[in-house]
């Protein structure tokens, strides 16, 4: 049963990425990013971080992908135009692409074998447990990482000030 | 899996779906006598005695007109954005529990339809995907008005959805837990045997808060500029028609329960009745036959004046009242169905200042709806954490 959701919800996260990559409109690949966003939250809920899963929906797809859509929306940002490119990269471009990925599978194989993976149970699930951790064995990040976003704060307003 | 399970849940939507549907209608109902009241007029008294079937005129109407779809539009966004609003404003109702558990032929039956560990970031969850339903369709509109109720209205819900999350944090430190019936649970109690534990008492600015977040979130006066009649047309459902309009009207109202329902659980005790002594278990019987009185001698009065014949579904369905309001002298229907009372009732007290606050007051302008989002409820609901933290640290 496992299986068979990690199947179809990873199946889903690359159809829609491959379908952003591939889109005209702006709006459209924003939208597939979004539904990207939705199937890892599921996978992390296979995994068993059910906290993580959620900040992952209200975070990633609820707050940034809306100011994506935001900004796509207020610059009117149309459909791209197709241009003509080059004969090569049109017959050549996906059976190397296919290569590449073969190569990087073959690769991740062989440095992470499958009885190795990460399963059910293997993360922290309770929502306790995480404050917990957060607060007493990862405080050191937990504070920078906020500085951080201070400071990326204080960038955006004064960025965005006017002239006096 | 298993089968009973599956059925029982199955069982469970349906119901669910089936009461939600008929408390959206008739919220509607509730809203426009309550509106013609307030501004001293009867509200819809034709279609139906005292306009019960105006919903249905309504819903009829929906379906049958002209479903037209203008030029300018992005056809695959403007047919998905009513959907997912719908579909999101569907799903937060799967968290919220009506009632305590009963057992039948040895199986817990839980009255809801699941428990999440998460139960209150899942409603955060789809509330902040909420966003896109309307964002969305004003943009795929084409049209500026449609665009700039959109975006005033996405800007609106993600500036309160913050507030909304601050403010339940106090609750969340005083719980300890995030599943709902967990927080509700945690209200059980009385203090001095006469004062409920509810987390009003302790987190009334909190509440306040929340409030005041749940009015912008759901886009309801007086925040509700993005559908602000006379100055955007109607915002972003400009261009939308018939059953879609009529898929976003749901929307709203369904949301509308949706945060009258958490404001219950979260800081009023979701079913639990007020009062620890003996009598209060007659309270609803009481309270159900004396809605059946009041229909009938209504409906006897306006059957004098009017002398209209289908003036007597009213008094049948007080009948049916009255049944009800009989059968709780019944002790296994009490237990079961005495919490769910409980949980209707307060309910139905927020969905009424809902209501009476639309009426009475008039809407922001969108600077001073922001300066309050972010200047005044963001702040107070971070001193309500501070403060509930070192009280309940020390």
């Amino acid at each position: 049963m496992d299986k068979v959701l990690f199947l179809i919800f990873a199946g889903i996260a690359l159809g829609a990425a491959v379908n952003l990559l591939r889109s005209r409109h702006p709006i459209h690949s924003a939208l597939s990013l979004i539904g990207v966003m939705g199937a890892l939250a599921v996978l992390y809920l296979l995994l068993g971080a059910e906290f993580i899963a959620a900040v992952q929906v209200i975070v990633y797809a609820g707050a940034i992908m809306v100011l994506f859509v935001f900004t796509i929306m207020l610059l009117n940002v149309g459909a791209e135009v197709p241009t003509s490119g080059s004969m090569l990269a049109r017959y050549l471009g996906i059976p190397l692409l296919a290569l590449f990925l073969l190569q990087l599978v073959r690769l991740l194989l062989g440095q992470y074998p499958p009885d190795q993976a990460s399963s059910f149970g293997t993360f922290v699930g309770p929502t306790e447990k995480i404050g917990r951790l957060l607060f007493t064995q990862y405080l050191l990040p937990f504070e920078v990482t906020s500085v951080l976003i201070l400071v990326a704060v204080m960038g955006a307003v004064v960025l965005a000030r006017r002239k006096p | 899996m298993d089968l009973a399970v599956l059925v029982i849940s199955l069982a469970k939507i349906a119901v669910v779906l089936t009461v939600l549907f008929t408390c959206v209608a008739y919220v509607v109902w509730v809203e426009r006598k309550v509106a013609g009241r307030i501004q001293s007029r009867w509200g819809p008294h034709r279609t139906g005695p005292f306009g019960l079937l105006q919903p249905l005129a309504d819903f009829l109407k929906a379906l049958f007109k002209e479903d037209f779809t203008p030029a300018q539009v992005q056809r695959p966004i403007y047919f998905l954005a009513p959907f997912l609003a719908m579909t999101l404003a569907l799903m937060s109702i799967a968290v919220i529990p009506f009632g305590e558990n009963i057992t039948i032929a040895g199986r817990t039956i839980f009255f809801e339809i699941t428990d999440l560990n998460i139960g209150l970031l899942y409603i955060f969850a789809v509330t902040s995907l909420g966003v896109y339903g309307i964002a969305l369709a004003g943009w795929s509109s084409g049209s500026k008005y449609s665009l700039m109720g959109g975006l005033r209205s996405s800007a609106q819900m993600i500036s309160y959805e913050l507030g909304l999350g601050f403010a339940v944090v106090g609750v969340l430190i005083l719980s300890g837990t995030l599943s709902l019936r967990g927080i509700v649970s945690a209200q059980s109690g009385f203090w001095f045997g006469v004062i409920p534990k509810w987390n009003i008492w302790p987190q009334f600015v909190g509440f306040l808060v929340y409030l005041t977040a749940a009015f912008a979130e759901t886009n309801r006066t007086p925040f509700d500029l993005p559908e602000a009649e006379g100055e955007l047309v109607g915002g972003f459902h400009t261009e939308y028609s018939s059953l879609k309009f009529a898929m976003f009207f749901t929307a709203e109202y369904t949301n509308m329960i949706t945060v009258a329902c958490l404001a219950t659980l979260l800081f009023f005790g979701g079913w639990m009745a007020p009062l620890p002594w003996a009598w209060v278990q007659h309270v609803p019987a009481l309270v159900l036959l004396g809605i059946a009185a009041l229909m009938t001698r209504t409906a006897l009065r306006t059957y004098r004046l009017e002398r209209k014949k289908w003036y007597f579904a009213v008094p049948a369905l007080a009948g049916i009242v009255g049944l009800i309001g009989l059968a709780f002298l019944h002790p296994v229907f009490a237990a079961v169905a005495a919490p769910m009372f409980w949980f209707a009732s307060k309910v139905f007290v927020f969905l009424f200042l809902y209501i009476w606050v639309r009426w009475s007051v008039p809407r922001f302008r969108y600077d001073q709806l922001m300066h309050l989002g972010w200047k005044v409820l963001l702040p107070v609901a971070a001193a309500n954490i501070l403060i509930t933290g070192l009280v309940v640290a020390l």
